[in-house]
């Protein structure tokens, strides 16, 4: 089998549909201005609270600096005063150097200190501000994070918030580099005006090609990064899919395939390291030439006596130093600009407004009775088309009410907003006659909870999820509630019982477990009312038949709102309220709404192990049969 | 970074070996590593002759000052000095390009390779690596280790190189010139290499351990928003900001170690340079005072310490990267060297399909060699044409029976046979053209529907795929998809349910046309009624294809020809569907418990009581 980039073989002539790794590219990298005002403003914000560190990190870069321009110019004097003048000797030469002891010493601690300060005050701004926006995000509307992909997000609290770090730790060194760049020229065109402006007539030139130079190394380097990133997903794809590629055989298709990625890979590193290093004999030959310059312009001089030689070592220094602070400046122009995109990102997290916050006199009852009521409720999650349209309905405490109808019927919207995860656009939901939004949120947790469709686990132990924010609760408390839903047998079968860890959200237990667990959940919160969206993952009957009794236990004397999938469930339930398209078409228990031989009558009819599954075709097809009846 | 085999077995080889090993790997790039090579002496020779041309420069311009020279003559040795100067500067940058460009290149030359060895490898791996392994950390791991091995040529052996060599000639030529300032030159070069060392080594150790803490910390994040709408309905946002504090205080924590040690070493090794400095110029600024030296010589010695330093700071770089490479070279040679258990044997043989007769011969089988065995003892057979059923409680070892037919894994004991050749003794690509095992929970890559559909066999053409998609009962859904066969799907495409998943997986069965199709649950998220359309598909070849249906749902199998039904890895009844429900035993028994949901009112006292 022969396999070429164009996707043809040379055994055959059709058209080879494949491809190992993502066709998408992830990268989000993007460049625009190296400075927003918008922007730094707002991360000054964040930075004002440790401005006493960063006046003392800036003064310690100034020392820092200064001590360093100064050195050459100590060697320089003690040469021309101590050394080659006559008068004075040895007495004088013991001073220059203890000046360059002094001088040394402070660099040190000049040294020491804007390193520290320098990282340490990075550190806190970036981890005040990630915070911060994970803070934010605790209490966004849940629209935004139905939205957004958990993926971008995390990138936005990881990465973006490390090129703000370096934007950061690079401004402030940044400006010892402008110092220095600033000191060497102009302690150069004193110390010899004509010597001086000839050598620096190399700087215009290393700024010219570097500025030339950058824009191209930086395309060539990201797109080594970019191959990068295309070879790991094929990698990561290699690995995850590993079972299929075995059972289909396509491990020699896919060698060939990843090959094609990793030359490109390849490549590309081969072009960036040498444009890495194209600088290198540049800046060495300019140096050289800067230096020839110094000894034979810098020579003569001293041949005519009309300068001194000491000028000629601390020029030697000097020319040498050019290229750091012109190689820092060059590139901080990127760092913005990496800076700027990255700080508009982060600021438009936390500008996602906060969707409910509660209101100043909300109430925060002990206790209440249960009785859940929906008042001409309307409410959608885009404007203009709402997915509810005046529903009300009553479930008085205690009863179970069963919720079904085909998929994008709203029973899902009905369950959040219960929990006021949005807010109604019309109409009201009452909990004991109180109006949600008059709840505290923390009175809302307090009396309802939520078992979800898809059972979240959260790494830690099996003993820790089940408690989760109820750290009240004894481990006899997560003991008898994993014993009445049914999982403690399964819970202390394993080697470390309630203290296993759960890791990847509990992938090493079965669909089934992970459903029990998140029911003891619930039953440790032990809240008067319920709500419950049934899974509906296909399990074995043997899980099936657990599930089934855990939920009537987890149900026996609470008000439940069930979304429910299973036949068992929904005759099992006090009442049906059967939903189509945000209205409430039938409602009654089993029994009756089958003797109306309606809408349920129908979908029932149909044996379909979930209406959800069911094809909505057929789903519109049972509507209309009922309509002809 | 935590020590870490995946062998399963204990590291044999040691780090020299190791070390050896990567150097191999390195070495078959003969021509670059001699260019790499040659460049680095010759452009660390080129360094060293920059701070005699400056002295001789100065002492140049000096003699005149006192002596009667000619100052014509003294201008013509200046520019001979510089023209050198220059000449030198140019090639120095020259060969430092060389040095570094065949340097890098060598390194991503290695990574190219081991990249493809290690994906191959990986490939070739049987399913019980990869059950033991976990797949994130072998992506990860991959990815550094071998950044770690790859960067071992540049970062360790050539740097090692450039140093030695620079340390060891400048030493010559200082202490040949003066001994004492020579000494004092080379003074700071112990103190900051151990420094230098002490501070890469430290500096990993904490770089490891935040990428440790900073990973929990990501990781408590991702699974907040991931889990948002648990955590709202718990009104747990302030017990997950405290989960969160905690351990970004433990991050924090080991930041500020690392800026602390960081800056420590920084400005200590400045400090040992600068002291040194201070002492040569003092000591030679008295040998000059007395007439010993001259100031050009002087000036060299200042300039040889300048050039030294940047080199000699490195050696923490140099020091962590032959320890970073130690530690990634054996972890990923760990899973380099594995001999697949399973792989053809010497005399394999292709499989020749006569009869298309499967044939358990009391086969048993153990996940691991001390484990609990899966499989007892189990026989069956069944022929071209008639579809088996296998039925049993989860864990009872169903799926097993449909894993070890392709020879994913090995039976312990027994004999399985296909046409009554062993399958041990058959090449393994031969076996899995045969066979097709279409599992429950399928992989959809993240590319075209068509390209998924086609995955066993990429060459197919379009009426071969539809039809394939047909069979599976999904290509009326995919008519409705947006570009159709051409809809990207998977991870980052659009999201299928569990039972369209299903059906693609089986789509990609029905292309292969295998003798011997196995459905290893591959239904379960289908309802019934298109699971038999799906069945009646499949079965218009029937006559020239044997079916293994594993399910724990009844109607997928009822019309089997005959059913076994497994507990505790033991056939414990078999027959046909109205032999088993005569027998009025376990089967029976699920067959009530399965239907009761619909006809008995058992399933509503059930849920009530």
């Amino acid at each position: 089998m022969n396999v070429d980039a164009t996707g043809s073989s040379s055994e055959t002539r059709r058209k080879l549909r494949a491809v190992v790794g993502s066709q998408i590219s992830r990268d989000e990298e993007m460049f625009g201005a190296a400075f927003d005002r918008q922007v730094m403003r707002r991360f000054m914000r964040y930075v004002a609270p440790y401005r006493g560190a960063i006046i003392l990190a800036v003064a310690a870069v100034l020392t820092f600096t200064a001590s360093q321009l100064a050195i050459p110019l100590v060697i320089r004097w003690s040469i021309d005063e101590a050394l080659l003048s006559d008068a004075r000797g040895t007495g004088f030469l013991t001073l220059t150097v203890a000046v360059f002891a002094a001088i040394i010493v402070a660099n040190f601690a000049a040294n020491w200190l804007q390193d520290w300060l320098v990282g340490w005050t990075g550190e806190r701004v970036i981890f005040a501000l990630r915070r911060a926006m994970f803070e934010h995000l605790q209490k966004v509307a849940l629209t935004f994070m139905d939205r957004t992909e958990v993926g971008r997000m995390m990138s936005r609290l990881q990465g973006d918030v490390n090129s703000l770090q370096e934007f950061l730790d690079n401004s402030i060194t940044a400006i010892g580099d402008l110092v220095l760049l600033v000191g060497i020229v102009a302690i150069m065109l004193t110390l010899n005006l004509e010597l001086g402006l000839l050598t620096l007539a190399i700087v215009p030139t290393l700024f010219f090609v570097r500025i030339v130079w950058l824009p191209r190394a930086r395309r060539a380097f990201r797109h080594a990064r970019e191959t990068n990133s295309i070879v790991s997903g094929a990698l990561a794809e290699g690995i995850r899919a590993v079972r299929t590629v075995q059972a289909m055989r396509r491990e020699a298709v896919n060698r060939e395939l990843f090959e094609v990625k990793a030359r490109n890979n390849l490549k590309a590193h081969l072009r960036a390291a040498k444009f890495g290093q194209t600088m290198v004999p540049i800046v060495d030959s300019l140096t050289g030439v800067a230096l020839a310059v110094v000894i034979v312009l810098g020579g003569s001089l001293v041949l005519d006596d009309a300068m001194d030689i000491g000028v000629i070592v601390a020029f030697v220094f000097y020319v040498q130093r050019f290229f750091d602070p012109i190689r820092s400046l060059t590139m901080q122009y990127s760092v913005m600009q990496r800076a700027m995109a990255s700080g508009q990102r982060i600021f438009e997290v936390l500008d996602v407004p906060l969707a409910i916050v509660d209101k100043p006199n909300a109430v925060s009852p002990e206790a209440v009775e249960g009785r859940v009521e929906f008042r001409h409720v309307t409410f959608g999650y885009e404007k203009n088309r709402p997915v509810l349209h005046d529903l009300s309905f009553e479930v008085a405490p205690g009863e179970t009410v069963a919720l079904v109808g085909p998929t994008g019927s709203g029973k899902t919207s009905i369950m959040a907003l219960l929990h006021r995860f949005y807010e109604v656009w019309d109409g009201a939901i009452l909990i004991d006659g109180v109006d949600v939004r008059d709840y505290s949120k923390d009175a809302l947790a307090k009396h309802v909870s939520m078992v979800l469709q898809d059972p979240f686990l959260f790494t830690g132990t099996i003993l820790e999820n089940i408690r989760y924010n109820k750290t009240e609760a004894s481990r006899d408390d997560v003991e008898n509630a994993a014993r009445v839903v049914g999982a403690h047998d399964f819970i202390t079968r394993l080697p470390l019982g309630y203290d296993t860890v759960l890791t990847e959200m509990g992938r090493n237990l079965s669909l089934g477990q992970r459903q029990l667990l998140s029911f003891a959940r619930a039953l440790v919160a032990d809240t008067r009312i319920l709500i419950l969206d049934e899974a509906t993952a296909n399990i074995d009957s043997y899980t099936e038949r657990q599930i089934q009794r855990a939920l009537g236990r987890l149900l026996r004397g609470r008000t439940g709102l069930v979304i429910a999938h299973r036949l068992a469930t929904i005759r099992g339930a006090d009442r049906i309220i059967v939903l189509k398209d945000g209205r409430i078409v039938e409602t009654g228990p089993h029994d009756a709404l089958m003797a109306q031989d309606g809408l349920y009558a129908s979908l029932y009819a149909l044996n379909y192990a979930s209406f959800d599954d069911m094809p909505p075709a057929l789903a519109e097809q049972a509507a209309t049969n009922r309509g002809a009846t | 970074m935590t020590q870490q085999d995946y062998s399963g077995g204990h590291r044999s080889a040691g780090d020299l070996a190791i070390l050896r090993r990567i150097m191999e790997l390195a070495l078959r790039h003969r021509w670059r590593v001699a260019i790499a090579a040659g460049a680095t002496l010759i452009a660390v020779g080129l360094q060293l002759a920059v701070p005699r041309l400056l002295g001789d420069a100065i002492d140049g311009a000096l003699l005149t000052l006192g002596d009667a020279v000619d100052p014509a003559a003294a201008r013509q040795t200046l520019w001979a000095t510089a023209a050198l100067l220059l000449i030198v500067s140019v090639l120095r940058g020259a060969f430092t390009l060389a040095h570094n460009y065949s340097g890098e290149s060598i390194g991503h030359l290695v990574g190219y390779q081991l990249r493809l060895d290690f994906y191959a490898k990986l490939q070739e791996l049987n399913f019980s690596f990869h059950d033991r392994v976990h797949t994130g950390d072998l992506v990860t791991r991959g990815l550094l280790d071998i950044e770690g091995v790859r960067m071992f040529f540049n970062m360790g052996v050539l740097r090692s190189l450039l140093l030695v060599v620079l340390v060891v000639v400048g030493a010559g030529l200082m202490l040949s010139t003066d001994l004492v300032l020579g000494l004092l030159s080379l003074s700071f070069v112990p103190f900051v290499a151990f420094r230098s060392a002490t501070m890469r080594l430290r500096l990993r150790g904490l770089w490891l351990r935040l990428q440790e803490s900073l990973g929990e910390l990501g990781r408590i994040m991702d699974e907040n928003l991931s889990g948002i709408r648990v955590v709202r309905a718990f009104g747990a946002e302030h017990y997950e900001m405290d989960k969160y504090d905690q351990m970004a205080q433990e991050a924090l924590g080991i930041s500020r170690q690392r800026v602390a040690t960081r800056s420590a070493h920084i400005s200590l090794m400045t400090l040992a340079f600068f002291a040194a400095m201070a002492l040569v110029l003092w000591v030679g600024g008295e040998r000059v005072l007395s007439g010993e030296m001259t100031v050009g010589t002087l000036t060299e010695f200042l300039t040889f310490m300048t050039i030294l330093q940047q080199p000699v700071r490195q050696i923490g770089m140099v020091v962590n990267a032959f320890a970073r490479a130690s530690t990634c070279g054996a972890r990923l040679f760990s899973v380099m060297d594995i001999v697949p258990e399973i792989a053809d044997g010497p005399g394999a043989r292709p499989l020749e399909v006569t009869d298309g007769v499967v044939r358990f011969d009391g086969v048993s089988f153990a996940y691991e060699a001390v484990g609990a065995p899966v499989l007892k003892d189990v026989s069956f057979e069944v022929a071209r044409g008639k579809t088996l059923g296998i039925v049993g409680p989860p864990g009872s070892g169903k799926s097993t029976i449909a894993q070890l037919l392709p020879r994913h894994y090995e039976a312990t004991s027994g004999r399985i046979t296909i046409d009554g050749q062993d399958i041990r003794e058959v090449t393994a690509q031969s076996l899995r053209d045969a066979v097709c095992v279409v599992a429950q929970d399928p992989y959809l890559f993240t590319s075209s529907i068509e390209n998924n559909i086609a995955y066993g066999n990429p060459w197919a053409d379009e009426p071969e795929i539809h039809e394939a998609a047909g069979a599976a009962q999904i290509r009326n859904f995919i008519a409705t998809l947006p570009e159709r066969y051409e809809t990207l799907v998977g991870e980052r495409g659009v999201s299928l349910s569990g039972g369209q998943k299903q059906r693609v997986a089986i789509a990609r069965a029905a292309l292969l046309d295998p003798v011997v199709l196995v459905l290893d649950d591959s239904t379960a998220a289908i309802d019934a009624g298109t699971e038999r359309r799906i069945q009646r598909a499949l079965q218009d070849r029937a006559g020239t294809r044997t079916t293994i249906i594993v399910s724990h749902r009844l109607s997928a199998l009822k019309h089997a020809d005959e059913i076994l039904f497994l507990e505790a890895g033991r056939i414990v009844e078999r027959g046909s569907h109205e032999s088993l429900m005569a027998l009025g035993g376990k089967y029976a028994a699920l067959y009530r418990l399965q239907t009761s949901g619909a006809e008995s009112p058992e399933g509503v006292t059930e849920v009530a009581e």
